[in-house]
């Protein structure tokens, strides 16, 4: 193959992935009634962990709000990235999916439309829930390098989500299915780690699997970073978590993606 | 071997099965290039399969399969840009209007911008869209959902085109509407390969009916043909008074005349549709007879079925099972 025709290749590739981008954002504002369902779950959270529970929260961040607010966002995030799999099986349950694969593109540019769709609305998301957290009481002082690194973290952390999301959209049978196996998945990484108590008081095996799982990596890095607080080896076992998983993922979402329909 | 210059579609020996379930058990097709071939048959015949098959979306276990000349299992990505493809189910973006759907295909395909622009406007034109074109595919009924559909998969110009089952659930006047779209398309010398379980929109639209059941073609000849191997068309005229009948059966000409005394009732095979049957209510006119009540009974699939396979289509559908 000549250089041209590769180049030629690789744009038209891009392209095509930039066509499917645009497609998934116009969803987020044409869909608003999910973005709106998407913020406003978290902030019910906030409120309920700030206002409900939070007195009875001891924590060492000084007000339990500066604690909570890293939990908050990265259980929203991971709630946010599940709109993939929804995403995903929809267009494979509605058939728009058949008309995608006869186009001559390269068939994984539908599923990275829709990753960065979520990256999109998740941007959007923590930026609406981190001013909220500051409405009621946080006070981050973290500077703008570690603003930075939190919305690499945020980035890495959406795409690791959103790729396991793509992944349970492909094995789903059915739309309504997609929306239990999301919460199954991450229901217990968001409660089981560090987002709304602090481990110590949780029984030994829980505690275990608390300290050592990806979201309490990423929660204790982006808790540390906005206070100010020293961020031991937090920040690169995130970092390692959300590349392997990334790294893992799009290969099998790759190979699922193709197989479907029985080919 | 046969020529891939003359045949725009050519299936030899298709088999697939889906795990235990042998749903295409060696199907032999060819379409001339500019025709429009009707595949026949009723849910489960393997239809779908062999669209789905065409279109790249599945692999055959067995045959050989050339669209424009391409092999499917080779050069599956010049097949792809040989073909647009109308699903069973509607496969358009529901969010997106009507307009960014088409635009959205338009540059999936590379179509330059002045192109897409062109033959966006054309195809909302042609399809009767234009107005709703800047709405959501949501607010769009069955019908317009169709017609979005098959613009969908003309944008590109594409020399061979699969609709699958383009009409089922559509009301008879939208059906008329879509039938109306698919015929003027032909105009443009594309071949088409369409999908039925209706008779009469085979015979409508096609030069060719391949009727397929449980996995085998077990028919293939134009409409014209097809029917008169079933049975024609019949019209049956029931004459107001007994003295009336007995003129009608002398003035009355036609084929195959059948009349019943008791009944009162003539019946004949219409082979020049309308304007036969105008003919024989213009003769009864003239001699002053009154007519009750008129009848025009066509095939069905039904007959069709029976015809080729001596079984009630359910029955075939049974017994595959
Ligand atoms: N992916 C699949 N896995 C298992 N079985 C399948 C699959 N796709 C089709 N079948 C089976 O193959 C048979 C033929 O299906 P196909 O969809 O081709 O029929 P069809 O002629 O299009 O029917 P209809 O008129 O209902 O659309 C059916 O029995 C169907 O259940
Ligand atoms: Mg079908």
């Amino acid at each position: 193959m000549n250089s041209q025709l590769v180049y030629k290749k690789a744009y038209w590739m891009a392209g095509d992935v930039w066509v499917l981008i645009v497609r998934s954002i116009k969803h987020i504002y044409k869909n608003y009634d999910q973005l709106l369902g998407l913020t406003i779950q978290p902030i019910m959270f906030m409120l309920l962990f700030r206002y409900v529970f939070g007195g009875a929260i001891v924590v060492d961040t000084g007000t339990y709000v500066n604690f909570l607010m890293a939990g908050i966002l990265v259980q929203g995030l991971a709630f946010g990235s599940l709109t993939t799999s929804f995403s995903i099986a929809t267009d494979l349950q509605r058939g728009i999916i058949d008309r995608l694969k006869t186009l001559p593109i390269a068939s994984w540019a539908v599923m990275m439309g829709h990753v960065t769709g979520d990256l999109v609305r998740n941007g959007l998301q923590a930026f609406i829930l981190i001013s909220m957290g500051i409405l009621v009481g946080f006070q981050p002082t973290a500077s703008a390098l570690e603003w930075i690194v939190i919305a690499v973290l945020i980035v890495l952390f959406t795409l690791a989500i959103s790729w396991i999301a793509a992944i349970m959209g492909l094995l789903a049978k059915t739309i309504e299915s997609v929306s239990w196996l999301g919460f199954l998945v991450i229901f217990p990484l968001s409660f089981a780690s560090s987002a709304f108590v602090p481990t110590e008081t949780m029984p030994a095996p829980l505690r275990v699997f608390a300290e050592n799982q990806p979201f309490t990596h990423v929660i204790e890095a982006i808790r540390a970073l906005t206070l100010n607080r020293p961020v031991g080896n937090h920040l690169w076992m995130a970092l390692v978590w959300c590349f392997g998983i990334i790294l893992v993922s799009i290969p099998i979402a790759g190979y699922l993606f193709r197989r479907h329909g029985g080919r | 071997m046969l020529s891939t210059q003359e045949n725009a579609i050519i299936i030899e020996d298709l088999k697939k099965s889906f795990k235990n379930l042998e749903v295409l058990k060696g199907v032999d097709l060819t379409v001339r290039r500019g025709n429009i071939l009707a595949l026949l048959g009723p849910n489960g015949a393997g239809k779908t399969t062999i669209i789905r098959i065409l279109s790249t979306l599945l692999h055959p276990d067995n045959g050989n399969v050339f669209v424009n000349g391409f092999d499917i299992k080779t050069q599956p990505q010049e097949v792809r840009r040989s073909i647009g493809l109308t699903g069973q189910f509607a496969d358009v973006d529901e969010y997106l209007t009507g307009l960014e759907n088409l635009l959205m295909m338009g540059k999936l395909y590379h179509l330059s911008r002045s192109v897409i622009t062109r033959r966006t406007e054309e195809l909302l034109k042609k399809f009767d869209l234009t107005e709703a074109a800047r709405r959501p595919v949501k607010t769009y009924s069955g019908g317009m959902r169709r017609k979005l559909d098959l613009a969908a998969s003309l944008i590109a110009y594409p020399p061979i085109v699969f609709l699958d089952e383009p009409t089922s659930s559509l009301d008879p006047r939208s059906r008329l509407n879509v039938w109306e779209t698919i015929k003027k398309l032909l105009n443009d010398g594309v071949t088409v390969l369409l999908t039925t379980q209706h008779l009469e929109e085979a015979d409508f639209l096609a030069d060719t009916i391949a009727v397929i059941n449980d996995g085998r073609i077990i028919a293939e000849d134009t409409p014209g043909r097809l029917k008169s191997r079933v049975g024609k068309e019949r019209l049956e005229l029931v004459i107001k008074r007994q003295d009336d009948f007995e003129r009608a059966v002398t003035v009355i000409t036609g084929n195959d005349l059948s009349h019943n005394s008791a009944e009162k009732t003539v019946s004949l095979a219409i082979e020049n549709g309308v304007n036969e049957i105008q003919g024989v209510l213009n003769q009864l006119a003239e001699s002053g007879i009154e007519v009750d009540t008129l009848t025009l009974r066509k095939p069905t699939l039904d007959d069709v079925f029976m015809h080729f396979t001596g079984l009630k289509p359910d029955e075939g559908r049974n017994e595959a099972a």
